[in-house]
């Protein structure tokens, strides 16, 4: 069934989704939190930044990552400097370019649930000692707990399913940079569409199972709070 | 921070422009007790409790509560550094923790109190004030609205603070709400040695809680000071109009069984009034809590022996005034006690109503507070 090779693009597949999901929540609970709450002016510069990936396609993306980080770039020229190699076509570059490329999948649902608590609880908690830490850890996440959920599933499924960006920065390296959509961009060119149709299945199977999921979930429940 | 040259005493000036409201705010309250803040919607009451709490920051002013300032021009104590028990007018229980859990927060974060132990509750005597102990493993959302504003009281009062703040607590409850927490409230405040502020725009609840009247107008102060001597006072908003009178405490020392009344007294020992009041199933020597409107005094010269009013008493006019709607307002003393009846300019004219006559006041009706 399952060649060799497709199996290793699947681990290898399974792997970057892990990673980018949790640089993506270290990331994303910030901005998702400081977008909740700013009254700053470049709130807006930086929503529209962050929601880019969403209209913008993945290879134009992709076309300025590789200027960024290639050689003559100026992420590159200084990953060279510091003696670490360019990231264009490594699994590294792929984990960098996934987390543009999937952050307003993982900020939304974030910013949502935190604004959807409002000021009240953090209010409360202010009056009862707790520092803004403490708010924010005590308070705000166990209140947002579902948005993070919702932003997790995403953020890992989308991840999963990239291809355009992968191609661009990747370029289709067996074990390095090679994810399923690309073995089944390959299948295809070799007409081999037995092969095509077993990974095809498994991403629609594994996508619908993860929506399905998702909105199964209670997760929209609003929050009730005391009358 | 520390000033030990002011003495004990609770003060709240600033200014603040927000959203095209001016507020400008000048107290001096006293340290313990209940002060009533009064106030039309929009006149500032809210503010004053976030400006104080620290939730409305200020850029300049002065909070200072006995030796401790909280805000002077150069300095501003975050929130959670002031010793606050705020009391949301929606109870405002953290949704994700249950009742517990809740108290629970409160609790690992509680002052230690310098002074004495006893000035402070112990938690098993603000279960037993606010009824807990059964509602401890609910949810939040499981709750009756009287119930969440039970436990959001005793999370509140749980922090241990020097200064509690009670904004609208009882404005989101029903009739029967009401009236249990209220005797919730008046058990607390017999046990609690610190200021509580309590607004209200329900001047009934006020009369009932506060000992001291704090009544705000557009984002300023429009009169401050003792409960009776606010409410006695012949500029008093036409809004308070209806409350004028005098609240006294007052004991149970007889019970007339056959028609359902009780003899309260008031005032000083040696020299105190005596009142009739329908029983209300007390005890004799206990403590009622007693409102004599104004408007429900009037006057006769001679005693009259076939008025169907039980409480009439020989009185001394003090004071004949013009009040701000061009009533007369009579101070009256019966013993050692003031009482006050609001009558009108003909009825004083025709009387021939002077300071020293004796007269006859007749109370019509004698409200029981509490």
């Amino acid at each position: 069934m399952l060649t060799e090779t497709d199996w290793s693009t699947i681990t290898l597949t399974l792997h970057l989704a892990s990673i980018v999901t949790v640089l993506l929540l270290i990331i994303g609970i910030p901005v998702a939190w400081w977008l909740a709450r700013t009254t700053s002016a470049f709130k807006g510069i930086v929503s529209a930044l962050v929601a880019l990936p969403l209209i913008l396609p993945p290879t134009v993306i992709g076309f300025y990552l590789l200027l960024l980080l290639g050689p003559n770039g100026p992420v590159g020229q200084f990953m060279q400097w510091l003696g670490l190699g360019l990231l264009p076509f490594t699994f590294e570059g792929l984990v960098v370019a996934s987390l543009f490329y999937s952050l307003p999948f993982v900020v939304q649902p974030i910013q949502n649930a935190f604004e959807s608590i409002g000021s009240r609880p953090l209010e409360v908690a202010a009056t009862l000692r707790a520092t803004p830490w403490e708010r924010f850890f005590y308070v705000a996440l166990p209140l947002a707990k579902s948005g993070i959920l919702t932003a997790a599933v995403l953020g890992f499924a989308h991840t999963v399913g990239e291809f355009g960006i992968v191609l661009m920065i990747g370029g289709n390296i067996p074990e390095e940079t090679k994810v399923i959509s690309l073995q089944i961009y390959d299948h295809v060119e070799a007409l081999d569409y037995t092969q095509a149709h077993y990974l095809a299945g498994i991403m629609m199977l594994f996508s619908f199972i993860v929506l399905f999921a998702l909105y199964s979930l209670p997760k929209n429940r609003p929050i009730r709070y005391g009358a | 921070m520390h000033n030990n040259a002011a003495p004990n005493s609770f003060k709240v000036q600033f200014e603040l422009l927000l959203s095209n409201s001016v507020f400008s705010i000048d107290l001096d309250l006293p340290n313990k007790g209940v002060i009533g803040i009064f106030g039309e919607s929009g006149s500032g009451k809210t503010t004053l409790l976030r400006v104080i709490s620290g939730l409305q920051s200020i850029d300049n002013g002065l909070i200072q509560i006995n030796n401790a300032i909280w805000q002077n021009n150069a300095f501003h104590l975050p929130i959670h550094k002031r010793s606050i028990g705020y009391i949301f007018q929606e109870a405002s229980l953290f949704p994700h923790l249950n009742v517990e859990k809740n108290l629970a927060f409160s609790q690992k974060r509680a002052w230690v109190n310098k002074q004495s132990a006893d000035s402070t509750l112990n938690q098993t005597e603000i279960y037993r004030l606010l009824n807990i102990e059964p509602l401890l493993k609910k949810w939040p959302h499981h709750l009756s609205g009287g119930e969440r504003q039970r436990v959001a009281i005793a999370r509140a009062l749980m922090i241990n603070p020097s200064v509690l703040l009670m904004d609208e607590p009882l404005s989101a409850l029903d009739y029967f709400r009401k009236q249990e927490i209220l005797s919730y409230l008046d058990k607390l405040k017999k046990e609690l040695q610190i200021p509580i502020l309590y607004v209200s725009h329900s001047s009934r609840e006020l009369a009932r809680l506060a000992d001291y009247l704090v009544v705000l107008e557009k984002g300023k102060v429009r009169a401050q000071g003792e409960i009776n001597q606010v409410l006695t006072q012949t500029d008093l908003p036409h809004y308070l109009q209806k409350d004028a009178g005098v609240i006294v405490s007052a004991c149970v020392i007889e019970k007339d069984s056959q028609w359902s009344l009780q003899k309260v007294s008031f005032g000083d020992n040696s020299d105190s009034a005596e009142l009739w009041v329908h029983d209300n199933d007390t005890k004799l020597g206990d403590y009622l809590r007693v409102q004599i409107l104004a408007k429900d005094i009037s006057i006769v010269l001679s005693k009259p022996i076939d008025s169907s009013i039980n409480n009439i008493l020989l009185s001394s006019i003090v004071s004949i005034q013009k009040d701000n709607q061009n009533m007369m307002q009579i101070q009256l003393r019966v013993g050692k006690n003031t009482l006050f009846s609001t009558i009108t300019q003909r009825s004083a004219k025709h009387l021939q109503l002077e300071v020293g006559m004796k007269v006859w006041a007749q109370i019509k009706s004698v409200a029981l507070i509490a």
